[in-house]
Parts: C-alpha cells; structure tokens; sequence
C-alpha cells in the first residue's frame, strides 16, 4: 500500500516536472488581477447601482445588447432586433443556441421574468426607473399595476418584444445598463435569496462567479458555455476592491494588480512620472456641479447666479485642486456624445480676468461689496477634494465681496438634506452618466426630478425637454432640441457645472484591449495579457 | 469560583439589553438613511426598498423585531451589501481579525514584558533608555503612518512581503499586519511592564527573598514578575476585546477582509443592522476578555478570591 503510493507520488512529480519542462505560456491560465475601487452592493442586476458593479455584471451577464471595447453598442444575448416604424415596439431576436451556464436555453420568457423582476415593487430596485420608458412600466413599480401588465411579452422563446410609452431613442442605450441583464428565473425561485451565492449563480455571460469574500476578491472564472467562449482570452479575472489609493498603487507597482480604476490624484504629478503611459486618464462623461437654490432669495436673482458662476476660476481648481484629474466644465452634458453639442456658458470664452470684473459689477450693481458682503453657504460631502474645491471657491469670491462659508457632513446626510429640500444656498453634487444620451444630464434639472435639487423650475425648459421626447424619431432634430433646452438651463444658470470627470485608469503594459472610452467600459472578454 | 462566573455571565444580559437598545436608537438619530445616496431615488423606490427591509414599520415594531431576531441569532440582512446576512459577514470576517489580533497581541504581550523587565532591571541605564526611546516611538507613530512604511520597505523595496491583500491566510499576508498592530502594543506593555516592575523589585518581599540569598534570576522571575505581572493582565482584557474586533485603519491599509472597517463603515452608509451586529460582537468580546481577566487575578495573585 504504501509502497504504492511512493509510488504514484513519484509517478506524478515526475510528471509534474516533465509537463513543466514542456510548459509554454499558451497553456498557461491566465489570470488577470483586477483593481476595483469598491465592492459591489450586490451581484443582482436588479439591485445593483454602481459602477463598480457594473464592472463585475458585465462580465457575468449578458444584457439584450451589450458594449464593445469602445463602448460602442453591440448585439448580446439578442442577434438582431426591429424598431417598428412609430418607433414604440422593439422586437429582439434571441441569439441561437444563447444558454445559460448551467446548459438551459436562454429564452424570451427569461427577459419577460427579469424585466418584471425589475419593476416589481418586492424586488425593492434601485434602478427600477431605468424601464419607466417600458408600457406600466412605473405603474407597475409603484404598485398601480401588475407586474404581468408590463409591455413586454414572448412572442416565443426566440423573440422577446417591448412595448414603450413613446419613442425613446435612447432605448437601445439604456439596455447596456446592467438593471436590464436577464436572471435565471429557476435558480431564483429554487433558491431564493441565496441564488446570488458563489456556486448558485447561473449566468449568461462571458463568466461566471467562482468566489466573493468582502472585502478581499471576487474571483470569476471563464465560463466555457459562452457564445464567444472562443475569443475570451483572461482564463480567470479577480476584482479586487481597492479602497485605499495609496495601497492600491504600491499593489499595481509590485505586480499584485494588473490595473485598477482610480489613483490617489493629490500624487498626480509623481504618478505620471513614475508609470509614464500605463497611467491612462481622459474624458469621462460624468459632471461636477454646484446645485443652487434658484427659489430662495437672493439666489432666485438670475444675474446674481450667472456672477457667482462666472467668478470661480474653474481652471484653477481643475489644476490645482484636482491635478488635472477633472477638466474645467461649462455645461451640464460633458462633451463626448456623439451628434450632440454641449450648450457652454457664455462667459466661458471671456479671460478670467474679465469674468470677475463682469461678476464685480453685477454684486456692486446689487449691492455687495467687500465691505458690505453676501453671506453664502456651501454644503458638500465629505471628501478631501470636495474641501479643497469648496475653500478654492470660498478665497476665489471673497474679493468680489461674497463671504463663503463651508459647510460639511458625511455622504448620507449630505444626499438626504438636498433630497428633503432643505435650506441651503449652495450644495456639491456630481453626476456620472447611466448611458451614454444627454437626457441623462439633463433630466436631473427637471421640475418633477428627485435630483433636481436646485428647484429650478423653468417652464421653456420644460417645454423644449418635452418637445425632444416628442421629436424621438427623428435624432438629429432631438438632440437639437435637447441642446436648446441645454442652453436654456445653462443661461438661466439652474445649476452651475464646475468641472468635467476623467478616467483615471492605471494599466499594466501586459494588458491588451483595455481601450479607452468615454463610458470608462472595459469588459474583461475583450482583455487579453502577456 | 463558577458561581462568580455564572454570576458575572448572567449581569452581563442586562448589559447586553442596555447597549443593545442604544445604539439601536442612536444610530436612527443620525440623519438619512440606508438609501440615500449621490444620485437621489424617486419617493416611490425609496419606499420599496424601505419596505423589503421592514425598514417602513414604526420604529418600536423594528425594535421588537430586531430584538426577537437577535435572540435567536439572527443579526439581519446587511441594507448596503445584501448579498450577504450580517452573520454571514462576520462569520467570513471575525475569524480573520481574531487571527490578526490574536497574534498581534501575543507578540506585544511577549516582547513587551521582556523589554519592560529588561529596562526595569537596567532602571537609568542605556538598556532603559532604548526601551524607553522605542516605547515612545511606538506609541507616537501611528499605525496609519507604520503601515505604509513596512508597505514600502519590506513590499517595494526588499520584496519580501505582498503589499496587501489576505492571500487566503497566507503567512507573508500577515506578517505586515500584525507587525503595524502589535507595535503599539508592544510600547504600551513594555511601559507599563517597567513600571511595575520597578515598583515590584522595590517591595518587601523582594528584599526579603534577596535577603535570603535567592539567585537574581529566581527574585526576579519567580517573585517580582508576578506581582508586576498584574496591571499587564488588566491591560489585557479591553487590549485583546479591542485587538481581536479588527482595526479599520491597518485593515483598510493592507486590504485584509476583516471585520473592523465594518464598524466605521457601516456607521458612514447607515447600514442599521451591520451596526448593530458590531456593536453587539464588540460589547461581547469585552464583557468576556473583563471577565477573564477577573478570573486571571485570582490566579496570578493569592490574595484575591471570589466567592
């Protein structure tokens, strides 16, 4: 017996030696350490809400349509689809032989459980407005119908079909959200909460989860069902949550980490020197923004408004504060979009010189002077930055005669004063794009928006807002709309953009397919590494 | 001796209760809540995902209903990470920073004595000066500046050790750790060590048992340690309750998954029931470690006795 078993013990050192001389990294798995600012919420789609999130989800699942490297649209578990001609019913194909990674089929009636999934006010979605646009679609969340009464429906298990309220031309846009990702209805109602758990999960994409301890990684594995299986080349990706900047870089320069997706930006400047072009930072389309109360005196004064917002020197902050980590922002949409054009401020082609004179006369005009100040309250959530871009404001309007004072209080009860709409004059807010359309942008400053938290309440806005949901078919005279109502909230400064996103990525030399793009997406199946 | 144990377990439940329904009602005071976030949520979402989480009943029915969950060891849903049950977090957690902490404080407690009885017996020498010179070192320099040190040092520099992550409990993973919390421990043993025992080698029975002849190594180790030995003990008991409930700082810093950033953490995203399940692990761990020092006492030292 023992001796057998020297035996074999030699037989498979051997053997392990041998295969190890003859080892070429082709066989190799390869395996790719992902840095992940944060933990996700949670793995389900349907409750998920954050980027971080969706970094993960789009590698697990695969929605209707999905993002290639470049963040552009591309078919997903859906071959093709039709739009009919009044632009309200979408018809999607279902790709042949798509199966789950448990071997079922990936079927219509899958969509028509998740979509309902979504909407059902028992999931508790965060995201559930994503499919507002859908028919009952808010009825059904807010428990005015049934969940069975939402506009969709399998005409049979290859084709799933939507029904919307109106055109919605971002439709197709808003499905690469990860809210919209189907979810195995049988492991659900087999395994009730627990079908979110390492081992249960049934996925549809290009991976499937293999391991998650909080805090530490999430380890998701080649899921070989795929349809694409044959061009995934990461055999195994771990996202690791990358909390602390300062660790996270010291991990990426020891090689623990093959990139990750922020750095600490107060080390900008060492940073680039150290890691050159393997330091990746460019235009991401999210928005930092000042909400003013546009219905409390003085504030509800227009040109009182356009002069505090001409007189911050955003070149300033974005370089000193943030170290070129943002861009100086003039509008609510950041550029990027494609066949839409930002509205900026008109100031923003004037020196900054002549925007503080311009702003001096309008304050002497209403009486604020140095001497004889306006009081003005800026709250923000706690963040370094956010400190440091609210003091550079506080000094930059102090000669104008404007006496800042700065208010701060954590995330959670920052968010929900503005949300209770309490008295404030100035509050720090930020928005990052959900998909990439201007509505997104500026849908937040509407009157009836939970978001709107300047209470700006213009009714040409609204108008001309609605006027572009109208003009649906027709995109090119939509986004025109859309850029109209853009220039009317920037020159009625209902809110005051500070400052554009960028992407912040650190990626190893080793990576190929981590493209850039303005969504910041870079889904692991189009990675490959040395 | 075990009547004062189950005397001592039995006053700790309403101890329990008291700090139970505190922080129950405290962290509600906080404003906002669970769901409040950077992109706002419509009323009508809002209150699903309160619903989901019974977090819509009056406050009192919450109560009762946490109360009546946790007696049978139920701690809740985690409302931030609902992935995973508040017992399921610390069931992957509390075992990592027990580890951790267990070590650390292992290491302190052995080489903070022998410093403390190095410098005691070297009282005004150089061999009291260093320990005394490290001691305060260690207990200045905070571990949030130690632990990007020995990142540096041993991680970029010599690699020798992983900059962070747990590695599954590999030892490389937890040697930077449990280095950065042990030091502090070490400075604060070793001073109350030298302190001590200085006061011991003074008292009358140590000059008694030099006046008999007994060797340096016999008074000092068999005599004096144990009576100096006791505020060390003392020490112990909230040292170990704090050590082995995890540390944000050194947590956060070399991404170890424990369960210490869970206390901060939670408090910032209002994760009531994540809360409330530290609040309870820690209030734990330190009417236990009280109690076992109690016991240590009447151990260590003849003189006390509970009957």
């Amino acid at each position: 017996m023992f001796k057998g078993m020297l035996k074999a013990t030699v037989f498979a050192t051997t053997m392990a030696l041998a295969t190890g001389a003859f080892y070429t990294p082709a066989f190799a798995e390869v395996v790719y350490n992902r840095g992940n600012s944060a933990d996700p919420e949670s793995l389900d789609p349907h409750k998920t809400s954050t980027v971080y999130e969706a970094h993960i989800l789009r590698d697990l699942f695969e929605g209707l349509v999905m993002q290639d490297k470049d963040a552009n649209l591309i078919p997903g578990a859906a071959e093709s689809w039709t739009v009919s001609d009044d632009g309200t019913v979408y018809t999607f194909k279902l790709r042949k032989g798509g199966v789950w990674s448990d071997g079922s089929p990936v079927t219509a009636d899958d969509f028509v459980y998740a979509f309902r999934r979504l909407e059902d006010p028992a999931t508790g979605a965060e995201y559930a407005s994503m499919l507002y646009v859908v028919k009952n679609g808010e009825a059904v969340n807010t428990g005015k119908a049934k969940p069975e009464e939402l506009g969709v429906k399998a005409v049979d298990p290859e084709t799933f079909e939507v029904t919307l309220n109106s055109p919605t031309p971002y439709f197709l846009e808003m499905l690469t959200h990860q809210s919209s990702y189907p979810v195995n209805k049988a492991a659900i109602e087999k395994l009730g909460a627990d079908w979110i758990k390492p081992g249960n999960l049934v996925s549809n994409g290009a991976y499937t989860l293999a391991e998650f301890v909080p805090n530490d990684h999430i380890k998701l594995v080649k899921n070989p069902k795929f349809h694409d299986a044959g061009n995934v080349k990461i055999d195994t990706v771990n996202y690791i949550p990358t909390e602390d900047r300062s660790t996270a870089i010291k991990r990426f320069e020891a090689g623990e980490l093959d990139s990750n997706d922020d750095i600490p930006t107060e080390q900008m400047a060492d940073l680039k020197t150290k890691f050159g072009d393997q330091l990746r930072i460019g235009p991401y389309l999210g928005t930092y923004y000042y909400s003013i109360k546009t219905d409390k005196a003085p504030w509800d004064n227009v040109e009182l408004r356009n002069a505090i917002s001409m007189a911050i020197d955003r070149d300033f902050i974005a370089e000193k504060v943030w170290q070129n980590s943002m861009l100086p922002g003039y509008s609510m949409v950041p550029p990027g979009i494609e066949g839409y054009s930002s509205a900026m401020a008109k100031f923003a082609d004037m020196s900054q010189i002549d925007r503080e004179d311009e702003a001096k006369k309008v304050l002497e005009k209403l009486g604020y002077t140095p001497e004889k100040p306006l009081k003005m309250e800026i709250r923000y959530n706690t963040s370094e930055n956010h400190k440091n871009t609210a003091v550079a404001i506080q000094e930059q309007l102090k000669p104008l005669g404007v006496e800042v004072t700065l208010l701060n209080t954590d995330t959670k009860t920052h968010y929900s004063f503005l949300e209770q709409k309490g008295d404030y004059d100035v509050a720090r807010a930020g928005w990052i794009a959900d998909y990439k359309d201007p509505e997104t942008f500026l849908g937040i400053s509407r009157k009836a928006s939970g978001n709107n938290y300047s209470n700006f309440n213009n009714p040409k806005f609204e108008e001309l807002m609605d006027k572009a949901a109208a003009a649906g078919g027709n995109p090119e005279e939509r986004m025109k709309d859309l850029s109209e109502a853009e220039r009317v909230l920037i020159d009625d400064v209902g809110q005051i953009p500070l400052l554009y996103y960028s992407y912040k990525n650190l990626v190893s030399p080793k990576l190929h397919g981590f493209d850039e793009n303005v969504m910041d997406i870079h889904p692991t199946r189009f990675i490959s590494k040395d | 001796m075990l009547l004062y144990v189950l005397r001592r377990l039995l006053t700790a439940i309403p101890t329990l209760f008291v700090i139970v329904t505190l922080a129950f009602f405290l962290i509600r005071v906080a404003p906002g809540g669970p769901f409040n976030q950077e992109r706002g949520l419509s009323p009508e979402i809002k209150a699903n995902l309160e619903a989901q989480f019974g977090l819509n009943d009056p406050l009192w029915l919450q109560y009762a209903h946490y109360l009546n969950n946790l007696l049978h060891g139920n701690f809740g849903p985690s409302y931030n990470l609902p992935d995973f049950t508040v017992g399921e977090l610390f069931a992957k957690g509390l075992p990592i920073s027990i580890q951790l902490g267990a070590s650390a404080l292992i290491l302190a407690l052995i080489l903070g004595t022998l410093l403390g009885t190095v410098a005691a017996l070297n009282q005004n020498k150089w061999g009291d000066y260093s320990v005394i010179a490290l001691a305060t070192a260690g207990s200045t320099i905070p571990t949030f500046v130690i632990a990007p040190i020995i990142q540096l040092v041993f991680g970029l520099s010599w690699k020798l050790l992983p900059i962070g992550g747990w590695g599954d409990g590999a030892l490389l993973n937890k040697i930077g750790p449990v280095l950065t919390l042990a030091l502090p421990q070490i400075a604060i043993v070793a001073r109350l060590m030298r302190g001590s025992m200085i006061e011991s080698l003074r008292s009358h029975h140590i000059r008694t048992a030099r006046a008999l002849g007994l060797s340096d190594w016999s008074v000092v180790v068999r005599h004096a340690l144990r009576g100096a030995v006791l505020p060390i003990i003392s020490f112990t008991g909230p040292a170990a309750a704090a050590l082995l409930t995890g540390s944000i700082i050194v947590e956060t810093i070399f991404a170890i998954p424990g369960i210490g950033r869970y206390f901060v953490d939670a408090a910032l995203n209002r994760d009531y029931t994540l809360v409330m399940g530290t609040v309870v692990v820690i209030a734990l761990f330190t009417i236990v470690f009280n109690l076992i020092v109690d016991i240590m006492y009447a151990v260590v030292d003849p003189r006390v006795r509970y009957d």
